[in-house]
């Protein structure tokens, strides 16, 4: 029998389309539980490579006949072996190129719909961490919003649909994630924009991203609007695009808040929060489409793969749009947290500038699943 | 005085460094110490959990100039 490879792209294929997948994952315990391949059909178990050394026999039994089997770990190397005794042992068996290192960074485009003029929009979905970037397209010009840094991806489909990118905005200062805007816009010549109130430390050029800032894409009348929309950072920023899409960045998920707690001033900026939610978006259409720059859980996903909700719905549903009590909502974006994203600190002095670390190093920056959010 | 072993698996990447771990000290005895060299960075997380499954112990742990250096003592079931 034969080990194979899946590639990342394979691995999301399977999650947007509702497949089921055996996943083995052979990293150790506490990796796993921090972080794995999420799907709405997949199945796991988790047994570290190194009990597996001396045979796989022990763990035949519970790999299933009828559904792919899918060995993971961090990097592939694990994974390989493992996967070639498992086929050894007569059994078909997948092991992930590039592990959990390449499944962090596979980057899928999804169309979320048409705008006015013929534009189009797109959602840039990282499954492995749950980023979000976006990009506007219209009459040969592009925005790019929130980009991760794997600029090719956006530069490629930029060329791919024949535009130009003109506009690079970030909706704030990322902790999660490196940010790929400013070498977009490095590289295409576009404008850089950042909130100033996120950037005073930040030690390039940017353009300021003020509220009410509108921007046109192509010739029309499609427009990008900002709405300045603070608490997970003091300089968030939301765009309203041709006034049908709301992206909240890490404001506002599909089952979640953002947390206000990642510069260290969560007790500053817990007001700024409840006002953004409980005001500033109350005063919007209800039929805006809420587009975040996060989704934690896979049922966040939509049936073709995209993290979209009409805002009147979120309104009704997400938990932390219903906190009547302040005190309670004080309490619970404050109290309790989640862990901190890996590295988060580290992240915003490379999104500052202050630090360029190298593409390893990156990598290892970004392990783990994003955290931006309380439930 | 129990013998040491040094492994040097320096530049080796996961699997290997546990992989020819296992096997050196399954040619120890009981009481004696490995010494490995490693560049892999996974290492860190993954030998201790392989020593602690395996019912052997780390001694002591250290990193000299990005390589993780750990001494690992034979316990013999």
């Amino acid at each position: 029998m034969a080990s194979m490879k899946m590639t990342a792209a394979q691995v999301a294929r399977k999650v947007i389309e509702n497949q089921p997948l055996f996943i083995l994952d052979v990293r150790n315990g506490d990796a796993y539980e921090d972080w794995k391949i999420e799907g709405h059909r997949f199945d796991y178990l988790n047994v570290p490579y190194f009990h597996l050394i001396d045979g796989v026999e022990e763990i035949l039994h519970a790999l299933p006949t009828d559904k792919d089997v899918l060995v993971v770990c961090a990097k592939e190397g694990s994974s390989q072996m493992v996967a070639e005794m498992i086929s050894e042992a007569g059994r078909d068996v997948y092991y992930l190129e590039g592990g959990m290192k390449s499944w962090s960074s596979y980057v899928e485009p999804i169309k979320v719909g048409n705008l006015t003029g013929g534009g189009e929009l797109y959602q840039f979905v990282r499954f492995g961490k749950g980023c979000l970037s976006y990009m506007v397209i219209s009459e040969g010009e592009a925005a790019v919003i929130d980009a991760v840094r794997f600029t090719d991806e956006f530069i490629n489909f930029a060329k791919e649909k024949n535009v130009e990118i003109k506009h690079v905005f970030d909706t704030h200062l990322h902790a999660d994630h490196i940010s790929g805007g400013r070498h977009i816009a490095e590289e295409t010549g576009a404008i850089y924009y950042l909130p100033p109130k996120d950037a005073t430390e930040v030690e390039f050029e940017y353009t300021p991203l003020e509220d009410g800032l509108s921007i046109k894409i192509g010739v029309s009348k499609l427009e990008v609007g900002a709405l300045y929309s603070p608490g997970h950072t003091i300089g968030s920023t939301s765009f309203i695009v041709d006034s049908k899409y709301l992206l909240t960045g890490d404001i506002l998920f599909i089952d979640s808040i953002g947390r206000p707690d990642l510069a260290g001033l969560a007790e500053d900026w817990v007001d700024d929060l409840r006002q953004t939610l409980y005001i500033r978006y109350r005063e919007l259409s209800e039929e805006l489409t809420v587009l975040p720059a996060h989704f934690m859980i896979i049922d966040e996903l939509n049936e073709d793969g995209t993290v979209a909700k009409r805002l009147g719905d979120l309104l009704i549903e997400n938990h932390g749009l219903n906190i009547e009590d302040e005190a309670e909502f004080r309490r619970t974006v404050t109290d309790n947290l989640p862990p901190q994203p890996n590295a988060y600190q580290q992240i915003r002095q490379v999104n500052m500038g202050k630090v360029s670390p190298n593409h390893e190093e990156q990598i290892e920056m970004e392990i783990g699943p994003n955290r931006c959010a309380v439930r | 005085m129990d013998s040491i072993t040094v492994l040097d698996v320096k530049g080796m990447s996961c699997p290997m460094p546990i992989v020819r771990t296992k096997k050196a000290m399954d040619t120890l005895s009981s009481g004696d110490i490995l010494e490995v060299h490693t560049t892999d960075k996974g290492a860190l997380a993954d030998m201790p959990a392989w020593v602690n499954t395996a019912g052997h112990s780390i001694v002591e742990q250290k990193e000299v100039e990005d390589v993780l250096i750990f001494f690992i003592k034979k316990v013999e079931k």
